[in-house]
């Protein structure tokens, strides 16, 4: 089953949005609730990084009984060092964004903690695909 | 175990409904639909939240509650009150005339269950310091917030505290009482005054224990109108019983919003109405609130002042109740009787305070099996495309997105709905009088011709 939602950068009042439709899809599914929580706080973390980072994107999630794929598409600056974004604490993002509550570093390795496999494809100048599965059974 | 059914207080008067779609527009779990002309409850989904009783505007859904009557059936009668009965009577009205005339009406004994509330407080700190894992803690003061969790968050029912409520602890307490005093357990009738659906349901089929203290529950708007008769009718200085108003302020702000939360360690909020907790656990469940170490959370806007079965208006309610807890302040001397005789039973209390694990029972679930769950998940969404997103309620579900789900799971039909028959219709494929008698197996004898 597939799913679409589209990420607006800058939009942080709508972050989350797309986590909770799934949350729902995932409720419906029976799927267990520590395994919907995993994906959840992953998602939302990825959401948020298109939400600040990005000039915005698409999320795609595909969900069949064995597993779901989430696949966050975006346009924009990309992540020059893609391990030392992985690292906690390590952030670039603006003043303004710590302010409201994000931009603290730990998204990345909070999304690798959740997800079963996570990766990470992204050309600076152009753009991030990150893709995080989850088993389901 | 997770039990099929479950008692709700909320129920429906089927002389009365006059199907109509008020009620299922507001039910935050959508457990009501219209047929044959009248609404019906999925009893697994209905949390007690009594949001339908408000709107209903023939007052055909009721609480049902114990006869009063049968208070008579024991030799001790022990009124367990919630501290907003006093905040619903005017401030010339005092307390001990409240309770003078609970005792002239037939109860033996009065007593404020939030009298019990620093016991509690001193077994939540102690469940806080056993459980460090569980953040945000969840308060079970109010029945209807733990039914929403286990119905709608199961994720979150491991936050819950599994503590007795201030009512149970008071039930508990007064029955250990009495029976140290050599009574006969029999003879104690343990009555609780509700201000709200969700505290009868909880009495009868209680969440996380198998049977509670308390023997019957009357209405708070049923016994309010026995005192204000009484009041009128005697005159207002009448006093039969002299009694100390011994509740603290603590006690007294308990059950109203911030009560809890003004008493918890830690990073503490407090929400009220049911939406908004909705809202807020939605947020709590994908982590994206974090650091909070308690919640308090209330069904009602305004917390208890705002129960469906108060009389006063609930700001009204809260001014009181704030008045009378800022004069409990001031006039706080030596300990109070009723705490000190508490004091004694402290460690008896604390030792029967937990209550069980708390179940999850989701309701929104498709299947029990996941492949299953994603096909009819996938006709569900070939479905919302044919439906008009209208969530008009004419099919007697409250959206079409609830519409298409009652579709798969076999509940209703496709043609239920107004905008397909139309279109039927002009293809050819749906006769008038087939139409007619869809909506009338819907809306019953509305689509009689007069």
């Amino acid at each position: 089953m597939h799913f679409e939602y589209n990420i607006i950068s800058g939009d942080f009042s709508n972050a989350g949005s797309a986590s909770s439709q799934i949350k729902k899809v995932l409720k419906q599914l029976n799927v267990d609730s520590v395994t919907i929580k995993r994906i959840v706080v992953a998602l939302y973390e990825a959401e948020v990084n298109v939400v600040a980072h990005s000039f915005g994107g698409t999320i795609f999630a595909e969900i069949t009984e064995e597993e779901i794929i989430l696949i966050l598409k975006d346009t924009g600056p990309g992540i020059p060092d893609i391990s030392r974004a992985m690292q906690e604490g390590y952030s670039t993002a603006s003043p303004q964004v710590r302010e409201m509550g994000f931009g603290a570093g730990m998204g990345l390795p909070n999304i690798k903690k959740n997800a079963d496999k996570l990766e990470i494809k992204s050309e600076v100048g152009v753009g991030t695909e990150v893709k995080i599965m989850v088993k389901l059974s | 175990m997770d039990k099929q059914y479950f008692h709700h207080a909320l129920k429906i008067s089927e002389p009365n409904c006059i199907g109509c779609t008020h009620c299922i527009k507001v039910c935050p779990t959508e457990a009501i639909r219209v047929k044959n002309g009248k609404a019906h409850l999925f009893e697994n989904r209905c949390v007690d939240c009594g949001e339908c009783f408000r709107v209903c505007p023939v007052n055909a859904i009721y609480v049902d509650h114990d006869d009063f009557n049968q208070i008579f059936n024991y030799k001790y009668r022990i009124a367990l009150v919630p501290g907003v009965l006093i905040g619903q009577f005017p401030e010339n009205i005092s307390t001990q005339q409240i309770y003078s005339v609970l005792v002239e009406i037939g109860f033996t004994h009065v007593f404020e269950i939030e009298h019990t509330v620093d016991i509690l407080l001193e077994a939540r700190n102690d469940f806080k310091i056993k459980n460090p894992d569980a953040k945000p803690l969840i308060s079970t003061f109010c029945p209807a917030v733990v039914r929403l969790i286990q119905v709608k968050f199961p994720a979150l029912v491991d936050n819950l505290i599994l503590l007795k409520s201030p009512l149970d602890i008071a039930a508990l307490y007064y029955k250990k009482l009495l029976t140290e005093q050599g009574i006969d357990e029999n003879e104690i009738g343990l009555f609780y005054i509700t201000p709200c659906a969700a505290k009868i349901a909880a009495v009868k089929s209680p969440v996380g224990e198998d049977k509670s203290e308390i023997t019957g529950v009357i209405n708070l708007d049923f016994i309010y109108n026995k005192i204000y008769k009484s009041i009128k009718q005697t005159g207002k200085d009448y006093c039969a019983v002299a009694q100390k108003d011994e509740l603290d302020s603590k006690g007294i702000l308990w059950s109203l919003t911030n009560g809890e939360k003004d008493n918890s360690l830690g990073r503490a909020l407090a929400i009220d109405e049911i939406h908004n907790v909705i809202d807020f656990l939605e947020k709590i469940e994908s982590e994206e609130i974090s650091d909070i170490d308690f919640l308090e959370l209330r069904a009602c806007d305004e917390s208890c002042a705002g129960g469906v079965l108060t009389s006063g208006n609930r700001f009204l309610t809260v001014e009181r109740m704030k008045k009378r807890a800022k004069s409990a302040e001031d006039n706080q001397n030596a300990e109070s009787c009723i705490s000190k005789e508490l004091a004694k039973y402290k460690n008896y209390l604390i030792d029967n305070m937990n209550v069980s694990k708390i179940m999850p029972r989701s309701m929104l679930k498709l299947d029990e099996n996941m492949s299953e769950a994603i096909k009819k998940m996938g006709k569900m969404r070939e479905i919302m495309d044919y439906l008009p997103k209208t969530d008009c309620g004419m099919c007697g579900a409250s959206t079409c997105q609830t519409l298409a789900e009652d579709i798969v799971m076999k509940r209703a039909d496709i043609t239920d709905c107004v905008f397909i028959q139309r279109i039927m219709e002009q293809k050819g494929s749906m006769s008038l009088n087939e139409a007619v008698a869809k909506m009338k197996r819907i809306w019953g004898d509305k689509f009689n011709t007069k």
